[in-house]
């Protein structure tokens, strides 16, 4: 189960309707072991498109040593569909690398860059076998 | 000759876990052979046909090693060699 509160959940709407109808993408990170999303760290997608999505190098690189430094990992790796639904696609399938992570999925589809109604799902994907999971969204984390 | 490499996450069961090792060469290609050698299976994920898998991504010293001379970039006593596989997806 993903556990999330709702500023950090707006915060990855808003980025997918932000750069609607281009795919956005991004990470949250958490203390490590704490599996709490705490951080949101929106990325450039540096493919800038409406079906792919793919950070930049040396913005990944930087990501990767501020989490170090910090202690932290990537609790949630999200990204936005703007044509289709929130589902893992056989692309995000093959590129997932972080067993430890979950993969959320916002999709845009119905509204676009407007607000309404929108599907934000959570997967975990490891070793390509892909498992959604429950979201408990929490008003602020308790512990 | 020293050289630190950092494991990402998911090649970590190739390093017994840890997110560091040390590794020495004097070139990228040679360090990640010195690496095969202590951790058996890790060149294989790295590596296709020779060059860095395409969505791995190699740093010498935070400098991206498509754009630096890849799999012959030099190094010496004391460099560091990230490795990230890429974040991306449709």
């Amino acid at each position: 189960m993903l556990t999330i509160d709702e500023a950090t959940r707006d915060a990855i709407v808003a980025h997918a309707r932000r750069d609607h109808p281009d795919e956005a993408c991004g990470v949250v990170a958490g203390a490590e072991g704490s599996d709490l999303p705490t951080r949101f760290v929106p990325m450039l997608n540096a493919a800038m498109s409406p079906t792919f999505y793919e950070f930049d190098s040396s913005d990944l690189l930087q990501l990767y040593k501020d989490m170090d430094a910090r202690d932290e990992e990537p609790v949630i790796v999200y990204h936005s569909h703007t044509a289709t639904e929130a589902y893992p696609s056989r692309t995000d399938i093959s590129y997932a690398n972080e067993p430890g992570a979950h993969y959320v999925l916002v999709s845009t589809r119905e509204t676009g860059p407007a607000d309404g109604p929108y599907e934000l799902r959570s997967f975990r994907i490891v070793d390509g076998e892909v498992t959604e999971e429950e979201i408990d969204v929490v008003e602020a984390y308790t512990q | 000759m020293a050289i630190e490499v950092r494991v990402p996450t998911i090649l970590r069961t190739y390093t017994g876990g840890e997110k560091a090792v040390q590794t020495s060469g004097g070139t990228l290609a040679e360090a990640i052979d010195a690496l095969e050698a202590d951790h058996t299976g890790l060149r294989d994920r790295l590596l296709d046909d020779g060059q860095v898998r395409k969505f791995i991504n190699v740093y010498v010293n935070d400098e991206d090693v498509r754009f630096s001379g890849g799999m012959q970039t030099p190094l010496s006593d004391g460099d560091t060699v990230v490795i990230l596989p890429a974040v991306a997806g449709g």
